[in-house]
């Protein structure tokens, strides 16, 4: 990955400096600039699904995380605009499945949460709660998985199959039905194991993916995103 | 005479709530002192008024719809406040009690919670086995409500509960006559 940066364009004016094939995303990560992203993380396939990263190229909107970086393009990332489209996304995400902070193992280190903390989302919205009825599996000796909780995102497909070979994660079901669902009866029945990368735990940004017996090892209000705000080790980065 | 301006008026109820929001409002510790100095409490179990006495500039509301007392309250207090707000995340989206709207492998989940927990449920003594049916009591919903989907909610506070700092924050923006603004650092949904 050590080819020159030969490609600027601006996102909200500043200059920001790519190598050909580089999506916006990743040059924008290099030079200190972070888009808000869940379906996107290191070290996976980009997917482009959750839509989180949304700017607007040249006046078009498009997902960052896929988009490639190009001479001289437009990009606006932190306009009004953009971001009431972002709130509305994450906002959707919260209103699709049964996502209840409180009782959420998950609570301070979910990135769905933080991606609303740093969205300040606080205020009556337009959705309706959807309530869905989803399966809870609990039958492996390490691992559970509560999908009220899944958002789709894919790490833990991508993951599966990309890293760890297996394939254990998979999409079924279309549309609005579509979810994740594990090749067999349920997880017991699958090959995954505790020390996969699809279980690890920065793969599944929310609680669905639950290592059993650590939930709690780090108490409520002093996880990650209790002590800051997502995104903010990327905006840390040199900036020159 | 000082031409002090008049009080604005405050009401506070928890509905399908656990108080929690309550007892994090009362967390404020002496600032209530200066809370009293330009707002005084109506209708709230705090002072235990059960009606409102005068139209009440701020309205807290702990705690989502599960029953129909908690419909009547939030719309008489949706009647009498100028300003509504939903603390918490049960007055915001359900919170706790919401979990019985969906039950896995089930389809009457309303009728399973409470065989749960009336008669089938591992540590239930109840030599009746009935479920509770006085007519006294407040007749329940089908599932359980947030207060947005019941009446107009014009702030919402999350937190499970709010902290002090965030309520203290918050309220004296509201009595003020300013928008809320919530700081960034203080949003925590659990």
């Amino acid at each position: 990955m050590s080819t020159a940066k030969t490609l600027t364009f601006t996102i909200d004016g500043k200059t920001i400096q790519a190598a050909p094939g580089q999506t916006i995303m990743q040059a924008a990560d290099e030079a200190g600039f972070y888009i808000p992203r869940l379906c996107d993380i290191e070290g996976l396939r980009h997917q482009g699904s959750c839509r989180v990263c949304t700017v607007k190229v040249n006046g078009r909107t498009t997902s960052s995380c896929t988009q490639p970086a190009e001479q001289d393009q437009i990009v606006e990332s932190e306009t009004e605009e953009v971001l009431n489209l972002r709130r509305d996304l994450v906002r959707m995400l919260f209103h699709e499945g049964n996502h209840l902070c409180p009782i959420c193992e998950a609570s301070g280190n979910c990135e769905l949460q933080a991606m609303a903390y740093r969205l300040n989302i606080t205020q009556p919205t337009k959705f309706p709660y959807q309530q869905p009825v989803r399966s809870l599996d609990a039958s492996h000796p390490d691992i559970a998985l509560d999908t009220n909780r899944c958002i789709r995102c894919g790490r833990c497909i991508r993951a599966s199959q990309d890293v760890d070979g297996k394939g254990v994660f998979g999409y079924v079901g279309r549309g609005v039905h579509r979810s994740v669902g594990v090749n067999g009866d349920n997880l017991a029945d699958t090959n995954v194991d505790i020390t996969d990368k699809a279980i690890a735990p920065e793969t599944c940004p929310v609680g669905c993916i639950i290592r059993k017996g650590v939930g709690f090892t780090v108490p409520i209000g002093e996880r990650e995103f209790d002590l800051m705000i997502i995104g903010a080790d990327i905006e840390g980065k040199s900036d020159d | 005479m000082t031409d002090t301006p008049p009080k604005k008026r405050i009401a506070t109820t928890s509905l399908a709530g656990c108080f929690g929001c309550h007892m994090s409002l009362l967390d404020i510790d002496e600032r209530i002192l200066e809370l009293v100095k330009i707002a005084e409490f109506d209708r709230s179990p705090f002072n235990d008024l059960k009606k409102f006495t005068a139209r009440c500039d701020v309205g807290l509301v702990e705690g989502g719809c599960c029953n129909e007392e908690n419909v009547h309250v939030l719309q008489e207090f949706r009647q009498n406040c100028d300003v509504l707000v939903a603390v918490g995340q049960c007055a915001i989206m359900g919170g706790l009690p919401v979990m019985r709207n969906a039950i896995m492998h089930s389809d009457d989940p309303l009728k399973d919670c409470f065989d749960e927990a009336y008669i089938s449920g591992p540590y239930t003594q109840n030599l009746k086995h009935q479920i509770p049916n006085d007519p006294a009591l407040p007749l329940i919903l089908d599932s359980v409500y947030a207060c947005s989907e019941v009446v107009k909610i014009d702030y919402q506070i999350p937190g499970c509960p709010p902290s002090a700092d965030m309520l203290w924050q918050t309220l004296t923006a509201l009595l003020a006559g300013e928008p809320e603004n919530l700081p960034r650092e203080l949003i925590k949904y659990d």
